[in-house]
């Protein structure tokens, strides 16, 4: 029995303005482009969100718990529905309800987060599954890093972290002669299992679907049951992993991709050596073969299959080393709008935009960039950090000071100090005047005149000195 | 009797690319200030140019048509009739011949691209005078009129050739005593308009090749340079520095060039007063980022200063073809985050530049004069310029290192960031300085220049 594992990227970056410039530095703390992220957003939910959203319903329904999906939604990606697209929100809250469909755990702003710091990947991964969970019931038991981004390093900490299986490329470069369709394991920690992307028939549908110069154009669903027959009888699983917009945006709906997904799952389940899988369902299934080691980090990008179109020339690697140099001071301050700045300004993508290597994969990073150059979007990237800085650099001077909350319990905290002062003060006149008054016969004048005064501050003062008792104890507290 | 002087420029403000058009602005108010008429020609007029000071001639909108002009030179056959107009018309078959056909660049872009020799078309070729008057004649409008644009661009030899033929019209058709020509691209029009009138020629030489190019010049520019100054019967240069290139690498006797500086206009806007926006000092370097402004000397001080003090950002303002290598240095240099680059500045943006600094270097490797301190110190912001830049000349209250001492432009940084006494000294009295620096003296020395070239 063969299982196929489908699993889909879902992500949008919170882009920042395209015209950030020097000027603004200092001025303008409002980094993103809220025009263009919205219009991206819905153009996308139209063309892709919705309707793969729906068909993947209707599949799911038509076959009754058979045809099993899963996704990673980015946590921006989850912003960004709240901010634009509550419809497509919905039609996610809708399949989650189905019970096929599994969401996976990742990085809250889809970052590299796991290169740098663990500290910090472990805290969007905290923030990114608690947004799941809200919204889609599940706690994620599944881990893909940004950009199917592994290696064992990443793999040990993802472990620790707690999860059983984590999603990665199967790079040729790691795996030689072995084959992707196996479940692996970590080779530090046997306990997390590895599900390997087989690129070749993930990219069929993803990048060569609708090319007319491939040699196998036009894919039919005949023509890939047949490549997926023709995989060896021993190998047990197949990993289908691409970008959701596959559907209808990479590939538009006059390509027939849609009409390919909604036959696949018949021609499949026709065939009961078939069956679908989530990822976590699959690494239960199977019993790991063996360790796949992987020294340097991969990822599912370019030919490479490496980071290097995020990091490694001088633009992306100044631009992530000082980003990364906020960390300690960001967790100090505590300042929400910061903290979200901070984890929006972490999206991989940014970094993306600012890759030099124009020959072979140049198309595929043009078609995502907004800017015409690297250098243009370091600039731009690196103003804003700039102002960034400022802004944390402000907030750390006040960070001794308190927040609005807090200041107000003080501020009432010490006014009924005063008042209680106050009351003990007039009290204190009272008792001198009574004194006075006893001791001298003559000024009782002034005296009579003064009293009346503290009598009637003693007693408005009265009520709230008993309050004040109980603040002063909770200060000395 | 006062001078009347026809003057060849290539662009007038309010329509420049860079300070060619700023300073002929200058000059000729200056002019007008003592006595001087001056017409202006430029290739293309666009009608809104100020004439307060001069009147404004565009070659767009000269008539080349004219019986006792056009018709006399398509006449000429053949190569025996050597005539002196003859020889001059030959000098523009020769321009076109090699002449390049661009998209719109930038002066430097321009350069760039006529460096390399492929793209160096041979889509001109006349195989007589007469071939080349008749591709004219097809060139003309219904008006009878040349169309310029006026840039640095699409075919711009063409241009510089057409222009020359125009100079030749508006020569007849004015009376005035003397000719000035400002830099290569003029200097066939000049000469065009000396031969037609017999008038004597100035030539203003604000940049030559090499300040453009280096080592690496271009032979077509640099021929039509030295036939300029060699046919010239005076010359100008900006600067004892540009005097000295005239003399040595065009072989010019030196009793013919006479240097005259640049000035400065008095600023206009007052003293804006722009709020800075950032705590931190700003250190700005305001220009073309090509290899003669120096830019990466800026970059290593600045990443020098940086180590000593973290309070200062430095500001590289300007286009060029160095901007991505020097952003890669900057990025290199683990300096970006205090380390900008805005582009090319237009308009107010300059002035704001200013207003936000707090010292301005200028590391040119080669400067002819170098008009920008100029504008900084106007603005009250000390400046730091190189001993290669024609400008140090003459300026007093102005710090002044060679361009290749990363170390000796960071200590003059900050010394003028962190020593207030200094920079206080320099703010007050390069302000006076350069407030004295007048287009009145110039041009009473530009005068003298006319006398001597009319004798």
């Amino acid at each position: 029995m063969r299982t196929i594992c489908f699993y889909f990227q879902v992500h949008q970056p919170f882009r920042i303005k395209k015209n950030y410039r020097f000027f603004n530095i200092g001025n303008d703390h409002y980094y993103f482009d809220e025009f263009e992220n919205r219009k991206i957003m819905r153009k996308v939910a139209e063309k892709c969100y919705l309707p793969t959203n729906n068909l993947m319903l209707e599949l799911i329904n038509k076959y009754q718990g058979k045809f099993k999906i899963s996704y990673s939604l980015s946590g921006t990606f989850i912003d960004q529905m709240e901010l634009y697209a509550p419809d497509v929100l919905d039609s996610f809250k809708a399949l989650a309800a189905t019970g096929c469909v599994e969401f996976l755990s990742e990085t809250y702003s889809h970052s590299l987060a796991s290169l740098k710091s663990k500290e910090e990947f472990f805290a969007q991964i905290d923030a990114h599954d608690e947004k799941i969970f809200k919204y889609f019931g599940q706690k994620p038991t599944a881990f893909r890093n940004t950009e199917l981004i592994y290696s064992d390093h990443i793999g040990e900490m993802v472990a620790e972290k707690g999860f059983k299986v984590m999603l990665t490329e199967g790079a040729k470069h790691i795996l030689g002669w072995k084959s992707p369709n196996f479940v692996y394991f970590n080779a530090r920690n046997p306990k997390l299992k590895v599900l390997l992307k087989n690129f070749k028939l993930s990219d069929d549908i993803a990048f060569r679907f609708s090319n007319k110069n491939w040699a196998e154009w036009p894919l039919t669903v005949e023509k890939y049951k047949g490549w997926l027959d023709a995989i060896p009888h021993n190998e047990e699983i197949v990993n289908l992993f691409m970008d959701y917009e596959t559907f209808g945006e990479h590939q538009w709906a006059d390509t027939g991709v849609f009409e390919f997904m909604r036959a696949l799952p018949e021609y499949v389940l026709r065939d009961p050596n078939y069956r679908f899988a989530t990822p976590t369902e699959t690494a239960e299934m199977y019993s790991p073969i063996a360790p796949v080691h992987v020294t340097h980090p991969i990822s599912w990008a370019d030919e490479e299959r490496d980071l290097t179109a995020w990091l490694g020339n001088e633009l992306q690697d100044e631009a992530f080393d000082k980003l990364y140099e906020l960390k300690s001071v960001i967790d100090r301050i505590k300042d929400p709008k910061l903290q979200l700045d901070w984890k929006y300004l972490q999206t991989s993508d940014h970094f993306y935009y600012m890759c030099t290597k124009f020959f072979n994969d140049g198309d595929v990073h043009m078609y995502f960039n907004p800017y015409s150059s690297p250098y243009e979007a370091f600039i731009n990237y690196m103003n804003v950090l700039s102002d960034f800085i400022i802004q944390i650099q402000r907030a750390e001077k006040t960070a001794h000071e308190l927040s609005a909350d807090e200041l107000h319990d003080l501020l009432e905290q010490h006014k009924e100090e005063m008042k209680a002062l106050q009351a003990k003060l007039a009290a204190l006149q009272q008792n001198k005047e009574k004194v006075e008054a006893g001791n001298m016969a003559k000024p009782k004048v002034a005296a009579k005149k003064a009293a009346p005064v503290a009598k009637v501050e003693a007693k408005t003062a009265a009520k709230p000195a008993a309050k004040a008792k109980t603040g002063a104890k909770k200060k000395t507290e | 009797m006062p001078i009347k002087t026809l003057m060849f420029g290539w662009e007038f403000p309010p329509h420049i690319t860079g300070g060619l058009g700023t300073a002929c602005k200058g000059l000729t108010r200056g002019l007008a200030q003592c006595g001087t008429e001056v017409i202006f020609v430029i290739p293309k007029a666009f009608g809104d140019e100020d004439t307060d000071t001069q009147s404004i001639v565009g070659a767009n909108n000269v008539r080349i048509r004219t019986k006792s002009f056009f018709n006399e030179f398509s006449q000429l056959s053949n190569e025996e009739e050597h005539t002196e107009e003859f020889n001059i018309w030959k000098e523009l078959t020769y321009i076109e011949v090699g002449s390049v056909m661009v998209p719109y660049l930038t002066p430097e872009e321009f350069h760039e691209y006529i460096r390399s020799k492929e793209n160096i078309s041979k889509s001109f070729s006349f195989k007589s005078v007469k071939d080349f008057w008749l591709a004219k004649e097809q060139q003309l409008s219904a008006e009878g009129t040349l169309s310029f644009s006026g840039k640095y661009g699409t075919n711009l030899m063409e241009e510089v050739s057409n222009y020359a033929i125009a100079a030749a019209v508006i020569a007849q058709q004015h009376k005035f005593d003397v000719i000035h020509a400002h830099d290569w691209l003029t200097y066939p029009a000049g000469v065009a308009a000396k031969k037609i009138s017999g008038k004597p020629l100035v030539i203003h030489v604000h940049a030559t090749e090499f300040d453009r190019s280096g080592e690496n010049v271009n032979t077509q520019v640099f021929d039509i340079e030295k036939m300029g100054m060699q046919m010239a019967d005076r010359i100008i240069a900006v600067s004892n520095l540009t005097r000295n290139i005239i003399i040595e690498r065009y072989g010019i006797n030196a009793e013919k060039v006479t240097t005259v500086y640049n000035a400065v206009e008095p600023d206009q806007m007052a003293q804006r007063e722009y709020s800075k926006s950032v705590d931190d000092k700003i250190v700005t370097f305001l220009g073309r980022i090509t290899f003669q402004k120096g830019p990466e000397y800026f970059i290593k001080a600045a990443a020098k200063v940086l180590k000593r003090m973290p309070n200062v950002r430095f500001v590289m303002a300007g286009s060029g073809d160095m901007m991505n290598d020097m952003i890669m240095h900057a990025a290199a240099l683990k300096i970006s985050d205090k380390f900008h680059f805005t582009g090319f500045l237009k308009g107010d943006d300059v002035a704001r530049m200013f207003g936000q600094s707090d010292v301005y270097v200028m590391p040119s490797v080669s400067e002819p004069f170098g008009i920008s301190p100029l504008e900084a110190m106007r603005s009250s912001v000390p400046v730091i310029i190189s001993k290669q830049s024609g400008v140090s000349e003459i300026l007093q209250h102005a710090i002044k290192v060679d361009f290749w001492d990363d170390d000796a432009i960071a200590d003059a940084i900050y010394g003028l960031l962190n020593y207030n006494g200094l920079s206080a000294t320099f703010k007050h009295y390069g302000k006076i300085e350069v407030e004295n620096l007048k287009w009145e003296n110039a041009a009473l020395q530009v005068n003298e220049v006319y006398k001597l070239a009319m004798n």
